[in-house]
Formats: C-alpha cells, sequence, structure tokens
C-alpha cells in the first residue's frame, strides 16, 4: 500500500470515476441481458418454439383398422370384428373413490385384473387410457354404459378384434396376433401405437411376416394438455389409414374342407396349381384356434394344446420332417431314365432283395417288373435293384431338381426343409463311403431321406405340370416366367402314365378313384417306417404306426392341380392319405360331391371340427380341474 | 418535475418522473399477473396492486424525510435488524426448521429484505466518518467488513443464497465507491477465479450435480435443470412480439413453474416477446439511471454513497432475475422487483426509492437555498 496523502478533493475525484465505472459495468450487464434475451428470441426462436409447441400439443394415437387377409375369391381368412372394450382415464376418475371394485364387479374381472388395472392406473398419465377389459360380452357392455353417468373416468368403446372365420383350419398358414411383449416394444424404437390398449401385432404365421403390410398408419387425436396431464382442448385430428388387404392364393373353401376332411388325424395337406405354383390349400391338423390367441389364451386351453401328441402348436406343412416314403418313387424313376435306364429293363421280384450282407425284403412277391409296374405296385425291389446300377450322385440331383431339400421363398417364418443325401453330403456329414445299402434306403425314401409337406406336394406338381413352378402364396407378388423342366418330356410321359395307373389300373391306390366322369387322378402312395423295418402294418401303438403319405395331380391326361399330404402314424399311405386326397381334389372339380363325401364321416366323428375341439376342451377343463386348482 | 399554478407546490415538487416509471413498470407487472392467472385478477394482480399501492404511498411520505434524520436512525436501524436476524436464527433452532421470517400478529416480517437498504446506509454513514486521509488504512477497512460480513452469514445460515448475494454485492459496491484501495476487490476476485474449480473438485456429486445442472440445464429436462429449462421455452417462444396477452402457453398450461414469481419475467416475455422485454429493461434502466443521478448530484458524502448503494441494490435485484431467468445465472431464487407476485421485493425496492427520494428532495432545497 502507497502512503500518500489523501485530500477530499482527491477522494471525490475517486468517486466520480468509479461511479464512471459502476455504471458502465452496469450498462455492460443491461447490454448482455438485452443480448441474451435477443438471442434466446430471435437467434433461437425456431427451436424454442418447437419445444414449446411440443409440450403443449401432444398426440393421443388413434390405432388403424389392420388389413384383411382374403382368399384367391376374396373371401374372409382374417377379417375384424367389432368389439367392446372398457377403459378408465385417470384424469376423469374422481378423487376419494375408488371405482375399481364397482367395474371389476360388473364386468365379473377376477383378483389378477384389479391389480393389474390399479398397478397401471398409479403409473398412467392423465390423459391416456388405462385397459380394464377387451372383449367384454355384450350383456356387460351394457351394464357399463347404463351405469356411465355413475362411474366418472369410465369409457365403454366399440373397437375392432381379430377374426377369423375358419379357426383352426387356418392357424398355420395365417398365424395369429397378440399384444406387443416388452422386447417388441423396444425393437420398434417405443414405438407409442403399440402400447395402446387394444392394439395387436402379428405373432406368427402370415400375420407376422405380413405386418408392415397389414398394419397401417396410426392417426392422432391432437390435444392441449398441461404439465400435468390435464386436457384442455382437442385440436383438429390426424385421420389414421387401414392396413392393406392381402389376397392370398389359398382357396379359403378347399383350406376348410381339407382341415375337416383330416377329422382327428395328425398331418399335413398342400394344395397346388401346377401351372403357377399358387398354393391352394396349406393345411397342418390339428391346429389351435388363432381366435382365442388373438384373446389372449387361457392357461388351461395352452396346456391342452402344449400335452397333445398330435403336436397342434407345430405347423408341420414347413416344419414338420418326414421321411418321403415311397412318393419319391416317381422322382427316382425320372432320375433313372435320365441316367439311360430302358424303362422296359425287368427286375424279378421274389420278395426281397440281397445287398452285401443284409436282405432287404420287399412288401409283395411281385413277380417280373418293369418302370411303370413298379411305380404302380410300389416294388421297393426294382428301385433297390435299379439303384444300384445308377450314379447316386446323379439320381440326387434329379430328386432335388423336383423339389426336395430346397428351401421355398415364401412369408412363412421358419422353413425346415429336410435332407436327400447324397455320396458327397455322407461324406461331409457322416464321413464315410456310401454304400449300396444308402443307395437302397434312399430309392425307396427311407434312411436318410427327410422333407417336409410343402416339398411333398411341389414335387408332383413339378412332374404333372412339366415346368419349375415355386410355391407361391402371395396373388400380388410379381410373378416370373416360369422355365420348363429340363428333361426329356417323353421321361414325363412314362412316369405320368405309371402314376395314373397306380389310382387307375391295378395300383396301390385304386380305391381312391375320383367320383367323377372323365376326370382321372394320378398318384402315388407312400408308407414312411417310424419305428423299424420289419414291423410294418398296424400298429396298435399310435406313437409306432407308420406315416401315410400320398401324392397326386389331376386330371391325369391334362394336369392342373397338385396334391400332397402325410398323416402322421396313419399307417398305409393307400388307406390313410389317399382318400383324403381323393376328397380334397374332388371339391377342386365339384364341391357338392365333396361335402357329400364329408358329411357321413363327420358324423362318424362326432360333430364338425368346431364342435369337437370345443368339447375336447370342456372335457380337458374337467379333467385338468383338480391339479389346476 | 412539474410547475404549475394549478397544482399545489408539495405535489409539484414530486419527483413525478420517477413515479411513472415506477407506477407503469408495476401496472405492466400487474398485466403479467393478471394473465398468468389465467386472464383474472384473482388470486395475484389484485393482492399485488395493493401491496404496490400503499408501498408507493409509504415511499413517498418517506421522501419528506431530512438527511440528518435518515442518519440517526441508520445505525439504530442496522441494529435493530441484526438483532431481528438473530432472533429469526434462533427461532429456527428452536423449531428445528429453516426461518426466514418473524411473526409479529398480522405481520411477516423477513429481516434479512431490511438488511439491503440498512447495508447501503450504515456503509455509507461509516466511510462518511472515516477522515479522508485514513480511506486506505486498515483502520477504514475491517469493521466495514464486519459490518457486512455478520449479517450475511446470519442470512447465508437461513439458508437464503439469494437475499445473502445481494446484501454482499450491495455493500461492496458502497465501499468500492468510498475509495478503498482496488486490490481489497481484486485479490478475492482473482482468488475466487483460482480457487472455483479447485472448489468444484473437492465437492460432494450433489453439489457438483447442482452446478452442472446450471451450467447444461439441458441434461436434467425434468430434474433440477426443469426450471431453467422451460424458462429458456418460454423467453424463446416468445419471439419478437410474443404470442399475445393470455396467449402464452407455457405460463397457462402449468409448464414454466413459479411463473407467477421469480420467473414472472419468462411469462411476460413469452406473451409480449423481446419488445416488451426491451421495454421493461430500458424501464428499470430508466429507474436506475434517475438513482444514480441522485447519488452524482449529491453535497453530502453520505448521500453520494447511500444513494449510489441504493440505485445498486435495485440494480442487482433485476440484474440477477434476469440473469437467472434467461440461464446466465444459477436459480437462487431472486424477485424480480415491482413486477414478481409477493410483498418483501416490494417492500425494499420501496424503501429504497423512498430514501432515494429524501435525499433527491434534499438536493433540491439545497440547491435552492444556494
Amino acid at each position: 500500500m502507497k502512503h500518500m496523502r489523501i485530500t477530499t478533493a482527491h477522494q471525490s475525484l475517486t468517486f466520480s470515476r468509479r461511479m464512471m465505472l459502476l455504471g458502465g459495468a452496469q450498462a455492460v450487464v443491461g447490454g448482455v441481458l438485452v443480448g441474451r434475451m435477443g438471442w434466446l428470441a430471435i437467434a433461437q426462436n425456431e427451436k424454442y418454439q418447437l419445444l414449446s409447441e411440443s409440450n403443449r400439443v401432444q398426440l393421443i394415437p388413434v390405432p388403424p383398422r389392420r388389413g384383411w387377409i382374403i382368399d384367391r375369391n376374396g373371401k374372409p381368412i382374417a377379417i375384424n370384428r367389432a368389439s367392446f372394450r372398457v377403459d378408465i382415464i385417470p384424469q376423469q376418475l374422481e378423487k376419494d373413490r375408488d371405482i375399481v371394485p364397482e367395474v371389476a364387479r360388473l364386468l365379473a374381472l377376477d383378483e389378477d385384473d384389479v391389480e393389474r388395472i390399479r398397478s397401471e392406473l398409479s403409473e398412467s398419465r392423465g390423459f391416456r387410457p388405462v385397459q380394464v377389459a377387451e372383449n367384454v360380452a355384450y350383456e356387460q357392455y351394457a351394464a357399463v354404459t347404463v351405469r356411465l353417468p355413475d362411474l366418472p373416468g369410465v369409457q365403454a368403446t366399440r373397437g375392432y378384434s381379430r377374426y377369423y372365420p375358419d379357426g383352426p383350419a387356418v392357424a398355420h398358414l395365417v398365424g395369429y396376433v397378440g399384444t406387443a411383449n416388452a422386447k417388441e416394444y423396444e425393437a420398434e424404437n417405443k414405438n407409442p401405437l403399440l402400447i395402446i390398449p387394444g392394439f395387436k401385432i402379428g405373432k406368427q404365421g402370415l400375420e407376422k411376416s405380413l405386418e408392415p403390410y397389414l398394419r397401417g398408419e396410426p392417426g392422432g387425436q391432437r390435444v392441449e394438455v398441461t404439465a400435468r396431464g390435464k386436457l384442455v382442448k382437442e385440436l383438429e385430428p390426424k385421420p389414421d389409414r387401414s392396413g392393406r388387404t392381402v389376397q392370398l392364393t389359398i382357396d379359403q373353401g378347399l383350406q376348410q374342407y381339407a382341415a375337416r376332411r383330416m377329422g382327428d388325424e395328425s398331418g399335413a395337406l398342400v394344395a397346388m396349381d401346377v401351372t403357377t405354383g399358387d398354393m391352394l390349400a396349406f393345411v397342418s391338423m390339428p391346429a389351435f384356434d388363432p381366435n382365442s390367441f388373438s384373446e389372449g389364451i387361457g392357461r388351461t386351453e395352452w396346456r391342452m394344446l402344449s400335452e397333445n401328441d398330435h403336436i397342434p402348436l407345430l405347423n408341420k406343412v414347413t416344419q414338420g420332417l418326414y421321411p418321403s416314403g415311397s412318393t419319391i418313387k416317381p422322382a427316382m424313376a425320372l432320375a433313372f431314365l435320365k441316367q439311360g435306364i430302358d424303362p422296359k429293363r425287368r427286375v424279378v421280384c421274389n420278395g426281397g432283395y440281397q445287398i452285401g450282407n443284409r436282405y432287404f425284403r420287399c412288401d409283395a412277391v411281385h413277380g417280373a417288373m418293369d418302370m411303370h409296374s413298379a411305380i404302380e405296385r410300389s416294388c421297393n425291389t426294382y428301385f433297390w435293384a435299379t439303384g444300384l446300377i445308377t450314379d447316386p450322385e446323379q439320381t440326387t440331383e434329379m430328386v432335388n431338381y423336383l423339389g426336395y431339400g430346397e428351401e421355398f421363398d415364401l412369408p412363412i417364418p421358419a422353413q425346415r426343409y429336410g435332407t436327400m443325401p447324397s455320396p458327397k453330403w455322407l461324406e461331409k456329414k457322416y464321413h464315410r463311403k456310401w454304400q449300396g445299402y444308402d443307395s437302397a434306403n434312399t430309392s425307396i425314401g427311407q434312411g436318410y431321406v427327410l422333407i417336409n409337406p410343402l416339398q411333398l406336394a411341389v414335387m408332383p406338381a413339378r412332374l404333372a405340370g412339366g415346368k419349375l413352378i415355386q410355391p407361391q402364396l402371395l396373388m400380388a407378388k410379381a410373378r416370373k416366367p416360369i422355365p420348363e423342366l429340363a428333361v426329356d418330356p417323353a421321361h414325363l410321359d412314362i412316369i405320368r402314365a405309371a402314376m395314373t395307373s397306380v389310382v387307375n389300373d391295378a395300383g396301390t391306390a385304386v380305391a381312391s378313384k375320383l367320383p367323377l366322369d372323365g376326370i382321372k387322378m394320378a398318384g402315388k402312395t407312400g408308407t414312411a417306417q417310424v419305428f423299424r423295418l420289419g414291423e410294418r402294418g398296424h400298429q396298435s401303438n399310435w406313437a409306432l404306426r407308420d406315416h401315410a403319405l400320398f401324392i397326386a395331380f389331376a386330371p391325369a391326361d391334362k394336369p392342373r392341380y397338385a396334391i400332397g399330404c402325410i398323416i402322421e402314424h396313419g399307417g398305409f399311405g393307400a388307406s390313410a392319405a389317399a382318400p383324403i386326397v381323393r376328397d380334397s381334389m374332388t371339391y377342386l372339380f365339384d364341391q357338392q360331391k365333396a361335402w357329400a363325401a364329408l358329411a357321413p364321416l363327420e358324423q362318424q366323428w362326432g360333430g364338425s371340427l368346431a364342435e369337437r375341439n370345443a368339447r375336447q376342451l370342456a372335457t380337458f377343463k374337467k379333467a385338468s380341474r383338480p391339479v389346476s386348482a | 418535475m412539474i410547475t404549475s399554478a394549478i397544482i399545489p407546490r408539495p405535489l409539484a415538487r414530486l419527483p413525478w418522473r420517477l413515479i411513472f416509471l415506477v407506477t407503469g413498470i408495476a401496472t405492466f407487472g400487474l398485466i403479467v399477473l393478471y394473465s398468468a392467472a389465467g386472464g383474472s385478477i384473482r388470486p395475484w394482480a389484485m393482492k399485488q396492486a395493493i401491496v404496490f399501492f400503499g408501498f408507493l404511498s409509504i415511499a413517498v411520505g418517506m421522501s419528506w424525510m431530512k438527511e440528518s434524520t435518515i442518519k440517526s436512525i441508520t445505525f439504530p436501524l442496522y441494529g435493530a435488524t441484526l438483532v431481528m436476524l438473530i432472533g429469526v436464527e434462533a427461532l429456527g433452532f428452536v423449531s428445528k426448521g429453516a426461518q426466514r421470517w418473524l411473526d409479529l400478529g398480522p405481520i411477516r416480517l423477513q429481516p434479512s429484505e431490511f438488511m439491503k437498504p440498512a447495508i447501503v446506509l450504515t456503509l455509507a454513514r461509516f466511510y462518511e466518518l472515516v477522515p479522508a486521509g485514513e480511506i486506505r488504512k486498515w483502520r477504514a477497512i475491517w469493521p466495514a467488513m464486519a459490518l457486512l460480513g455478520v449479517p450475511a452469514f446470519l442470512i447465508l445460515v437461513q439458508p437464503d443464497l439469494g437475499t445473502c448475494i445481494m446484501v454482499v454485492l450491495c455493500g461492496i459496491t458502497v465501499m468500492f465507491l468510498a475509495g478503498l484501495p482496488w486490490w481489497i476487490f481484486a485479490a478475492p476476485a482473482a482468488a475466487v477465479a483460482v480457487a472455483a474449480p479447485i472448489a468444484y473438485q473437492l465437492m460432494h456429486g450433489y453439489q457438483k450435480k447442482r452446478i452442472d445442472t446450471f451450467l447444461h440445464p439441458e441434461n436434467d429436462p425434468l430434474g433440477a435443470g426443469y426450471h431453467i429449462a422451460q424458462s429458456k421455452i418460454a423467453i424463446g417462444s416468445g419471439g419478437l412480439w410474443g404470442k399475445g396477452f393470455l396467449h402464452g402457453s407455457q405460463s397457462h398450461l402449468d409448464y414454466l413453474p413459479e411463473g407467477h414469481t421469480d420467473f414472472v419475467f419468462a411469462t411476460m416475455a413469452e406473451e409480449w416477446g423481446l419488445v416488451g422485454g426491451v421495454i421493461l429493461i430500458c424501464a428499470f434502466a430508466a429507474v436506475i439511471r434517475w438513482g444514480m443521478r441522485v447519488s452524482q448530484n449529491a453535497r453530502t458524502r453520505f448521500a453520494q454513497l447511500a444513494a449510489a448503494g441504493l440505485s445498486a441494490t435495485i440494480f442487482f435485484y433485476v440484474s440477477i432475475n434476469l440473469a437467472m431467468v434467461m440461464g446466465l445465472a444459477p436459480v437462487v431464487g431472486v424477485p424480480l422487483p415491482l413486477v414478481s407476485f409477493g410483498g418483501s421485493a416490494v417492500m425494499t425496492v420501496m424503501l429504497c426509492l423512498g430514501l432515494l427520494m429524501a435525499l433527491e428532495r434534499q438536493q433540491r432545497t439545497v440547491a435552492r437555498l444556494a
């Protein structure tokens, strides 16, 4: 500190100087404040205006109506049905009054539901509705509606729920819809649409894979809300756009017919148009009811389905794998022809064939067999013997070309495409050389051969039409020109003639001729061993019985349709699968005759599919009550 | 000053320019409060109008006080306020809770409010008593520091950070103008600048979080940063001309918290825009400038220092509040005088203005005599 004399005059000077400084500082602060305000209000005005608008306006999404799924003729497969639902709007609730028990009593809700409603109410934000119940019966809906004036905050509305008129018949084709789970909600970046009460998304089958087409665009009710979530006023709404209708190649009538015709059997049936590849039926039975799945299935019904040994939860068409059995023989024969085997060449069947140190037993003593009669009467000996003198690699190539082991481009999630063995495959997979008995097993569709029912139908379709068709499910899909099969047409004629004899002459399926004038069906039976060679035929234990298979096309002279069918543990192909194919094929030409054939059968089984399902559930519920209680 | 034959002299001698300015600001404030209540004079505008005109009359009444009277009550006023502050503290200690006011039957007294003009007057009086030659001596510094430090500490522990900062700034302003050596101000400022980052490192998590929230309110929009974020949205969305009277969505839909008290400026800016804000700031600037003029024209050292200090009080009120509302300062709870709803800020500002008017009248009378 410097020591100098400070006078009053000096002090006054200091004061004026410092006053100037203070005034200047104040002016600077004032300038900064005005500048800051200008920055916020002018330079960043747009940003803050946006933030202010997003504060003020909230969008309550209005779910779009889900698109329909219709069949090739426009008949409904999956539609929306008006349904009734009850919600609570938290902000409209009266304070100090608990209406939840009252509503629960009116709707007969159980304790679990009440607890869920309470926890959702405590977490909800004012104007967003909390679901009380959906698919409410009309009587209960009416009971709530008349009491609405006494129940402030409760909202009873009509909405839409998914409905499948054919129920289980289309279950594995279309799948079902359901409420989005937490994982699906995360996967869509927390799309607010998914958590609207009552909004459903596709969970399986076509409903899942066609979700982008079926969902539509949500609309929204724009509302002005306060910071506390209180609704101030409604602004102009944004309209929603319904999902698109998707047309399938499926023939709804045939689909339903085939599903019903299967009765209580467990199996799959695929019908195709051999000229286009359009799939007309895609049936896997027995099946769950997609209607009850879409509403949220009860625990008892779920247990019944998962405990059933006919596996109603499995889509057998694309995920069931079976040995093809003798249905592989037409393809084998075509492969033999291509490799120069003379169709007139005869093999004598003495009831079996010795390969190395093993003796393979045929179904019968067929005598001298050429290619035609070997297919017609399904003689294994012929195929064993011929398989040994041909190249297994080339044979497999041909069978693959006809569809075995192929994965098709279909909007069906998860296809299992099975196995068609070849020497190369065997070497790679099991590190061993191809043996004579491998040729033998493969040539009659046993051993490593595994196919799905879709491939089972594609093979006769390609043989019958002579075109390399690809199975199609969507009508709207752009079609490429279908190439002809790269085989000698004369060879195809030989195969077709033999398959015609299977059903119409002295073959294995003569009991399944079409009951129609002038239209013949060609086919091939198959019986695939499940248990052990040598114990064929009828078994009392259902699970050990052979699988019954049948492939067919018609009309035999001018092929139009092809069908592949497998009945699990059905026994002989000719007795279990062929009649189902025959009736389904009949349906395509004469619906009345087909229905007439089904009526007595359904009577014998004890009612239609829906009636039997309902009875089954009732029985199961009764039986399992002590367990679940 | 209006001079007319019709208007009686005592009335004509009032500083009408100031009274118009202050009434204008307060009226604008009432309009904003009317809008903040959703277009209603209840619950705020009506009450505020009564409080304002009540205190305005008191201020006008005070303008007849003599400078000597003011001087004579300065130390007793300071002493009484200090005792009340200790009383509040003791009461808070007894009732085990933070307390800022004394309940005196019908009136609630907030002694920390009185401390703002009291510290200014006290320090002005103190430096008037210090001979000119002593001003740079230690004797001239430590008593002032004690006079300022004790009440500031008492207010800080209430806790009322906003008022504490105000009191300290007002006191420092008077000390600065009194001519204390530069280093007294420069050294602590430098020390704070150096120590702040170190202190930040040593802080507890929640304390750090408060600072972070102030620096980046957007990172915590629903927590502690909510006030600042919403206030900035209100001001920013107002634009140049504002959304129009009664059309501020931020305040009307309750997104802006404290829209009628500390954040009333944001409520105003949303509806009146930058134009309204600049007009309001200019009006305040004019009031402060009027006070500074009083200081410059003062004949006595006490009047000089007191007038400057009282004007500074109003300045700090306004600037701290605006800086806080615009996100330039942390939220410390300083209202915007004459506009924010609440009596204590009006009272303090009116006390300051009353004293300023008294000092100004003195100048004119003295000038006339000379």
